[in-house]
């Protein structure tokens, strides 16, 4: 396997021009369901950054040991085995996180994007690449649903990271922080995104 | 890269190693946290028991009193507190399945007379910014010092005497429903506390 692929796009293209959520739309159960904050985003998109650099590693590693009929139960056994790695630290040591994140933990083994970088990226291509990869892919997603967070969080409660800038009976749209708030959020942010970097494209 | 052919040794082989290294390796995790998440839980207990409790002196983690209910699907736990010998309240976890994202499990600390010394909110799923508000000092408050024999656990729209959270009322009414169920276990076996005074 020749080394052809230029590593700065590599990394760079799960950020911009391949972004997880607002280009691809992978993943879109734990987008839609948790970033009803800048916080529990934020908590999210780095839980999904680990696990998903964990997994792109350990498959580019043994990919050349794994007979492809098997591949899929193989990945989906090591990507099991990370979320509740994961899940077992974060009740250990950020209880309050692992509260606030809830179901969406365990749901993190079925998030398309994690499946879909060690079929599609990790599985054919070296260590180096496949870190770079899920390094970029990984810090999409955090940059999306932390944006998507702070989105709802300001317009549906008038804070940012819990920090309130409204008096405490102030009216906020509501409606953003309940999940119909969050597919319209999501829409009008992935608009605005493709928007933008379409000029640059 | 030559990749393993598929056949049926390599196959069942390649899957074997897989699933006992990741089973070694979420033992080992697992015994790696167990130590940690207990601590984490057991201070949560301890800080709501200290901040729903008049001033005590027993060790109540180990003095809980668990009750069978029909009503709930675990037990109830009681924690009866005394100061010096004398009975100063008790702490009862109460619990409903009613909130807006289900279960909803709060502290709730009694005084001997009956009434409500304070209440902690312990495990909720409800939507950030609305429900939540429950653990906040402005909705809690309400309820300290009031005895629910004439006070009506409810909320205003339902005829009691609680102010609902805004835009949370299946919220508020499932916290409620919650320290109405603490109240009735804790009336049920208030006299029983008193008597075990150790």
């Amino acid at each position: 396997m020749a080394n052809t692929i230029d590593q700065k796009q590599n990394f760079l293209k799960g950020i911009v021009k391949e972004n997880p959520i607002f280009v691809m739309l992978l993943g879109m159960c734990p987008t839609l369901g948790v970033t009803s904050s800048a916080f529990n985003g934020f908590g999210m998109g780095v839980a999904t950054l680990f696990v998903l650099l964990m997994s792109n590693t350990v498959v580019s590693l043994v990919k050349s040991q794994i007979p492809s009929k098997v591949r899929i139960p193989a990945f989906i056994i090591i990507i099991a085995s990370f979320v509740t790695i994961v899940e077992m630290v974060l009740e250990a040591f950020i209880p309050f996180l692992y509260e606030q994140l809830g179901i969406f933990i365990p749901l993190i083994v079925v998030n398309c994007l994690i499946l879909g970088r060690a079929e599609a990226f990790a599985s054919k291509n070296d260590l180096k690449s496949s870190v770079l990869d899920a390094l970029g892919m990984g810090l999409g997603f955090v940059l999306a649903l932390t944006v998507l967070g702070i989105t709802r969080e300001i317009l549906g409660n008038g804070s940012i990271f819990d920090y309130k800038f409204v008096s405490e009976d102030a009216n906020t749209f509501i409606l953003f922080i309940l999940p119909p708030g969050a597919f319209i959020a999501l829409a009008y942010l992935s608009i605005l995104f493709n928007k933008l970097t379409a000029k640059t494209a | 890269m030559s990749k393993k052919e598929s056949t049926f040794l390599n196959m069942a082989l390649s899957l074997i190693v897989i699933t006992l290294v990741a089973g070694f390796s979420l033992g080992f995790v697992n015994n790696l946290t167990l130590a940690p998440k207990a601590e984490a839980k057991l201070a949560k207990k301890v800080n709501a028991l200290k901040a729903v409790l008049p001033e005590f002196d027993n060790d109540l983690v180990s003095e809980v009193v668990r009750i069978k209910t029909t009503v709930a699907k675990d037990s109830v736990e009681v924690y009866p507190a005394f100061k010096s010998g004398k009975f100063v309240g008790a702490a009862v976890i109460g619990a409903s399945e009613k909130g807006f994202s289900g279960l909803v499990k709060i502290m709730v600390g009694f005084k001997p007379d009956g009434s409500i010394q304070n209440i902690v909110v312990l495990e909720q799923k409800e939507t950030p910014g609305l429900g939540t508000k429950m653990k906040e000092e402005k909705f809690l408050g309400q309820f300290r010092d009031k005895n629910p024999s004439d006070y009506n656990l409810k909320v205003s729209k339902d005829g009691g005497e609680v102010d609902a959270l805004t835009g949370a009322t299946i919220s508020s009414r499932a916290f409620t429903e919650a320290a109405q169920s603490a109240y009735d276990e804790y009336m049920k076996i208030k006299d029983s506390l008193t008597k075990s005074n150790n």
